[in-house]
């Protein structure tokens, strides 16, 4: 009761490298809260998770197994979370913002009556003092996330409702393991006490999952292009200087509204988060969406015709000037000095 | 062949994709004024997939409902220029401050005043907040199904559809039974444009809020014509338990916002010159960063 859960995601018998990172930020909260971390799992030959997720920390892991319940379905997936939050009273509840975490999280969140905060980039506890009410709230989850085209930052609470949840995206926490041997007990659900017949009413006629070819987040460098590249055939000089570095290209979301790149390669709040040993924005303005992908690694440089742009703040190497003229350089002093 | 009831629920944003310097007043909250009011992107998508079921089966009807203040009529107005039947909007101080939750219940109020229902489309997300939450959420409060991230219709056959989803890491193809909630991708085909014919013929289509500011005479003209009018709900034009209503039926509260400053890095400001770009290419060389 009053603990911290993660819903973990299950894909071929692995849980979801969001699920982990969750998993340890469930952890350090259930620390400071001074509480268990509880976790689920969903879906069918669940033998390997508990060996998975226990060393992050976890204290009971409960197993929901059943041939049905995988690949992962709305209802009844919906419907086991549900009845066990209501046997279990999680305060806090955190699952990855998903494919199937932001399908799951909202629908468990209305049938709860719970808030919901989605996206966040980071969790925090703290306290909030209602002067209205003269109310004053302990240890309440503060979910902080970028709001409003990226101008503010905003954070979230849930005074009064429980338990509180958010989904964060994949990348944004770091994942640890606690201790290998961390001694947790597993439980095994009745899986028919929590669902009905009459939530398996999909079909799932065909199932496509592609392992992704871009390795973007394990990439130790990444060019990046936003808006400012100006054109898909511009964008291939970032090819180029990725390709002659060893990198990967990354995009903001105007790039990919603009339609010069595939929406695999976002970087940034709604994307993916990334920490290389290397990040060369190209043409990027640096909204707070996109700094919240990629303001972690290690070394920035930012080339831009704006010399106010916002991203150039966070750039350890600042250049004002075009990418047509800088990149090309880029790549013959690179050449030149590593031969 | 079957008609079928549909209705797209669309909201009008702030386009936060063009947010200009002045988009932040000085105390730090956010200047709706100067920005754009738009269709949400999506939600256009959401539109022209029940625009094709019409097209493919004549006598369905497609509507929409926005929740918003008063110039969120536009929503309705630019449905009708491309091919909806009419809309709905739902209005009223009392939904101000709704989250995701309170929002989802007041639609979800609103719809049960609708009639039958055979399928809701939103799209996917709203530009504004990004949460893709109040789809699901409807659903819910509805006890429907719902399939999200469609992007395609790929069969609709009496009470049973077929859909493809895109999801991260790839393609899911599912069959399931009407009524249902789908929220559409953007990756879903673009909505067609405003109709010429259409846009003539509703381009007076007003709610009576704004005929009243326009000082326009309505009573002849919109009774001959009732399509023209665009119904504008209250809170009591639906059902409701004012606990879940607006700021009080919002689970989550915003606690504080801060206004975005850039804390600055000790950044090495370097021209495009030759001599420049080379001592920062050997800088990262000798770092290890690169090489």
């Amino acid at each position: 009761m009053n603990n911290v859960f993660v819903y973990c995601e299950i894909e071929d018998g692995h849980v979801a490298e969001v699920s982990l990172e969750l998993l340890t930020k469930g952890r350090a909260l259930a620390n400071q809260l001074k509480c268990d971390l509880e976790a689920i799992a969903v879906g069918h030959k669940l033998e390997g998770v508990a060996k998975q997720v226990i060393p992050y920390g976890v204290d009971t892991l409960y197993l929901a197994d059943d041939k049905r319940l995988y690949p992962y379905q709305t209802l009844p997936h919906n419907s086991i979370v549900v009845n066990l939050f209501k046997e279990e009273q999680p305060q806090i509840a955190l699952m990855g913002a998903s494919s199937i975490g932001r399908d799951l999280g909202p629908r468990v969140s209305s049938a709860l009556h719970s808030g919901l905060t989605a996206d966040c980039t980071s969790l925090e506890i703290g306290d909030h003092l209602d002067k209205k009410a003269d109310k004053n709230y302990k240890n309440l989850l503060y979910q902080i996330r970028p709001a409003f085209g990226g101008n503010i930052i905003a954070t979230i609470i849930n005074p009064d409702c429980r338990p509180q949840m958010a989904t964060v995206r994949e990348g944004v926490m770091k994942k640890e393991i606690l201790d290998p041997k961390y001694k947790g007990k597993v439980v095994n659900l009745d899986v028919s006490k929590y669902v009905s017949d009459s939530d398996f009413v999909v079909e799932i006629i065909e199932r496509h999952m592609e392992k992704s070819k871009l390795n973007i987040k394990g990439s130790p460098i990444i060019v990046a292009g936003g808006y400012g590249v100006g054109s898909k055939e511009n964008f291939k000089l970032l090819y180029d200087l990725a390709e002659v570095l060893g990198g990967e290209v990354g995009a903001s979301r105007a790039a990919i509204d603009a339609g010069y790149v595939e929406h695999e390669r976002q970087i940034g709040q709604t994307g993916l988060t990334v920490r290389p040993k290397l990040y060369i924005a190209c043409g990027i303005s640096g909204q707070i969406q996109h700094r919240a992908g990629m303001e972690q690694s290690a070394q920035i440089i930012a080339i831009n015709t704006d010399p106010e742009a916002p991203i150039n703040s966070i750039a350890d190497y600042v250049i004002t000037g075009d990418i047509a003229d800088i990149i090309p350089k880029m790549i013959k002093y690179y050449k030149k000095n590593t031969k | 062949m079957k008609a079928y009831k549909i209705i797209v629920l669309a909201k009008q944003v702030p386009d936060t994709r063009n947010v200009g310097k002045d988009a932040m007043k000085a105390d730090g909250t956010v200047n709706r004024a100067v920005l754009p009011a738009i269709f949400n992107p999506e939600d256009l998508n959401a539109l022209e997939q029940a625009l094709r079921i019409k097209d493919q089966f004549p006598g369905t009807t497609v509507k929409l409902l926005t929740m918003g203040p008063g110039r969120a009529a536009e929503i309705i107005r630019e449905g009708l220029f491309r091919g909806a039947d009419g809309g709905v909007l739902l209005t009223d101080r009392a939904f101000a401050g709704s989250d995701t939750l309170a929002t989802s219940y007041a639609l979800g109020q609103a719809l049960k005043k609708m009639g039958k229902i055979d399928l809701i489309i939103a799209g996917r997300q709203a530009i504004d907040g990004d949460t893709a939450q109040v789809g699901p959420q409807v659903a819910e409060k509805l006890g429907w199904l719902q399939v999200t991230y469609v992007e395609e219709v790929i069969e609709l056959k009496n009470d049973t559809i077929v859909l493809k989803r895109r999801l991260d890491r790839g393609v899911e193809t599912v069959k399931c039974k009407l009524p249902l909630v789908m929220t559409v991708n953007g990756t879903a085909p673009e909505c067609r444009v405003r109709n010429a014919k259409l846009l003539m013929k509703y381009k007076r289509a007003k709610t009576v809020t704004e005929l009243q500011k326009e000082n326009e005479d309505y009573t002849s003209l919109y009774n001959d014509r009732p399509d023209l009018n665009i119904p504008e709900w209250t809170v009591n034009d639906i059902e409701y338990d004012a606990s879940q209503l607006g700021l009080t039926g919002s689970p989550t509260k915003v606690k504080s916002i801060e206004n975005v400053v850039l804390q600055a890095k000790d950044s090495k400001v370097i021209s495009g010159a030759d001599a420049e770009i080379e001592n920062m290419m050997i800088d990262l060389i000798k770092s290890h960063t690169i090489g």
